[in-house]
């Protein structure tokens, strides 16, 4: 019997455990999807590098570990929480440690009227009606094994709920902190996000470690853009070094709404992201834009897809890659543009840049079109420093290493300068920043 | 200020400065000039300290101290500066960027105070009037999407802003049209000064009408065959590179 079918028993057989401790909570409506999950997941195998998904991302490290999920409750110190804000003045804060909603960390006093920002465990204990409609609706768990993993052991997570016609104003922030316990813990958290007709919403979702410690990250991410509604969703990832982060986030997208996605990767042993995107009516619009920085034995594996099913819908996909020692990066960036969806534009780039020798990244952008009259590009480039202009930089009396970060600086600009909110931005170039001086 | 004895350097093996001696004094300016390939450009990128090229025989006492070990921003911290034949394009530095960088790195090297962003714009807005630079293009990226007038008229707008000790000049006059090239000597001119130094590298006598030089030097096969007063380049002009090249043939039959 291999490794993976043992982890696979340890997880099922796991599961019995985690019921029992969920008390009252087995009485609810996601019960049922729990144990429809933990059928799915014993029914399928984790991916090898057969699998053509997962030709370059081996997960036989993740599957070396016996993860648990914990049920201890830990504190945090105010000062490390306050490290990860933006602004001292951040109002809409959700934080979860170890997976679950911490609510003398959070502060949810300001949001305007139609407005639900908490943890979905809530929701899910009160069958609140949103999370029945949309639960599960687009991260299927019956060919995924970590949605399966994901769904079989829901517990806590964000739900964010924003009424039609709401404005909100300040940005949400989502902390999702990973501090140690006794054992290896495996922490799943599943949000939902619906932004309902005319609605607008910014939401940061934000992982972090306090300690450099071995832990698994699962994490599902279901985003609901009704008509016309506006969300704009950035995603860091700061976790340990020593971490598994998978993470899959569906998007839906409805008539004229406009999606947009920043995701940021500095950490994590092994990263693997999934993104959906789909155009479910006209006049949509997408823009996807990452940056993953990554030294040492990192990998990081970005799997994008966008459906453009209807007509008349926009993406824009740019993820750009520095990598440096023996690290790992993977690009697979696909554009579905089926045969209705007649002026579709949909342009993607995948730029890279490698600092050192044993840096490999694959990238593979791909681009199906059934449709006949559409404007679509794709792009791929995989390159070193520029010396030349480090040169150039170097002769203006700028030092070596500083001259260094300011051309990383340069590639990375464009992804880093489509960040909307200032505050935001700022604390992205600050963590970037510390990982160049590294 | 500058003083160059038997230089022999080279790229991949190919030695192109074949012994050079130069010496520079405060106060001066020295033209060089020299056909195609005659290892003008080399001359420059190695008093820059580019890396690519190897230093294989002689010295370059700069202020008295050997700068051959010194790297590159440390050679400009202590006062040199190299305008670039081919300013490099810069996508995503901006020219601000660059400049306020750059020349707090070099206060800092002296124990200077940092300037904050009000003094810098001061000092800046200054000096652009010097090239006649549009303001909008401090916000610009370093040299992209620049014409090749404004890539010239840049590096010497960023020389103003540095006030080097010794400025080298490489063939900063190529390609400029004469109104351009007017603005790029006065820029120079401006910086003449008895405790500076110009070395200005150029393949025309036409820009020394503006810049006018103390010494000219001929350089040829990687070797200076030929120095003298600022009517060297004139005749040099009248007669053409081949006069040198024949007159060097004629020395070599005559050993």
């Amino acid at each position: 019997m291999n490794k993976s079918v043992n982890i696979k028993d340890w997880y099922i057989s796991n599961f019995g455990e985690f019921e029992k401790r969920l008390n009252g909570g087995r009485e609810n409506f996601i019960h049922q999807k729990r144990k429809e999950a933990i059928s799915s997941f014993s029914k399928l195998d984790f991916p090898t590098v057969k699998n053509e998904e997962w030709k370059y991302t081996s997960i036989a490290p993740l599957l070396k570990h016996n993860f648990v999920p914990t049920f201890e409750r830990k504190s945090i110190s105010k000062e490390f929480i306050e490290s990860k804000l933006f602004s001292k003045m951040e109002h809409s804060l959700i934080v979860f440690i170890n997976g679950k909603f911490s609510p003398e960390n959070s502060d949810l006093l300001n949001l305007p009227e139609g407005v639900f920002v908490g943890s979905i465990a809530n929701e899910i204990k009160n069958n609140g009606k949103v999370v029945q409609k949309y639960f599960g609706k687009y991260a299927d768990h019956q060919n995924h094994i970590f949605t399966a993993l994901s769904t079989a052991y829901t517990e806590d997570g964000a739900f964010i709920y924003v009424q039609a016609g709401k404005f909100v104003e300040e940005p949400i922030h989502l902390i999702f902190i990973t501090t140690s316990a006794e054992e290896k813990i495996l922490t799943q958290p599943r949000n939902l996000f619906v932004a309902e007709k005319n609605s607008q919403v910014t939401i940061i979702e934000h992982y972090v470690s306090n300690e450099e410690s071995i832990y698994f990250t699962n994490t599902v991410t279901e985003i609901v853009a009704e008509e016309n509604a506006v969300v704009d969703h950035i995603k860091l990832q700061e976790e340990s070094r020593k971490a598994f982060h998978i993470a899959r986030m569906e998007v839906d997208q409805e008539r004229n709404s406009n999606f947009r996605s920043h995701s940021i990767s500095i950490g994590g042993d092994l990263t693997r992201n999934e993104f959906n995107a789909r155009f479910n009516d006209e006049g949509g619009e997408c823009t996807l834009n990452g940056l993953f920085m990554l030294e040492g034995s990192q990998l990081f594996d970005a799997h994008t897809l966008i459906d453009h099913a209807k007509p008349h819908c926009n993406s824009h996909e740019l993820y750009k890659g520095i990598l440096d020692q023996k690290s790992r990066g993977v690009f697979n960036g696909k554009v579905i543009v089926r045969k209705d969806a007649q002026k579709t534009n949909a342009f993607q780039e995948n730029n890279n840049i490698l600092l050192s020798d044993e840096s490999l990244v694959n990238t593979k952008p791909q681009l199906e079109i059934f449709a006949d009259d559409v404007k679509c590009s794709h792009g791929a480039t995989i390159g070193q420093m520029n010396e030349e202009a480090k040169f150039y930089l170097k002769s203006r009396g700028i030092g070596e290493e500083a001259s260094k970060a300011i051309l990383l600086h340069a590639f990375a600009s464009d992804v880093i300068t489509s960040i909307k909110i200032e505050s935001v931005r700022n604390y992205v170039e600050k963590i970037i920043t510390e990982k160049f001086r590294q | 200020m500058l003083e160059i004895k038997n230089l022999h350097a080279g790229i991949e093996g190919n030695e192109i400065l074949k012994g050079i001696n130069l010496k520079v004094n405060a106060g001066e300016v020295h033209a060089i000039m020299g056909p195609n390939g005659s290892g003008k450009s080399t001359l420059a990128q190695v008093l820059a300290g580019r890396e690519e090229f190897v230093v294989t025989k002689g010295e370059i006492k700069y202020n008295g101290k050997n700068i051959l070990n010194m790297a590159p921003e440390d050679r400009a911290r202590e006062g040199m500066f190299l305008a670039f034949q081919y300013p490099v394009e810069i996508p995503g530095v901006s020219n601000t960027n660059l400049l306020k960088t750059a020349l707090n790195e070099i206060r800092k090297y002296h124990g200077e105070e940092e300037l904050d962003t009000i003094e810098f714009l001061a000092l800046v807005k200054e000096k652009m009037k010097l090239v006649e630079l549009d303001q909008k293009f401090l916000s610009r990226s370093v040299n992209e999407g620049f014409s090749g007038g404004e890539k010239k008229r840049n590096e010497i707008f960023q020389m103003a802003v540095l006030q080097p000790k010794l400025a080298i000049l490489d063939e900063t006059d190529s390609g400029l049209d004469i109104d351009a090239l007017k603005i790029v000597a006065n820029g120079v001119n401006k910086l003449r000064s008895k405790d500076k130094a110009i070395i200005v590298v150029t393949h025309y006598q036409r820009l020394l009408n503006y810049i006018i030089p103390d010494f000219v030097h001929v350089l040829y096969n990687g070797k200076i065959v030929k120095s003298g007063g600022k009517e060297l380049a004139f005749e040099l002009e009248e007669k053409g590179y081949d006069w040198v090249k024949n007159e060097k043939i004629e020395e070599m039959v005559n050993l």
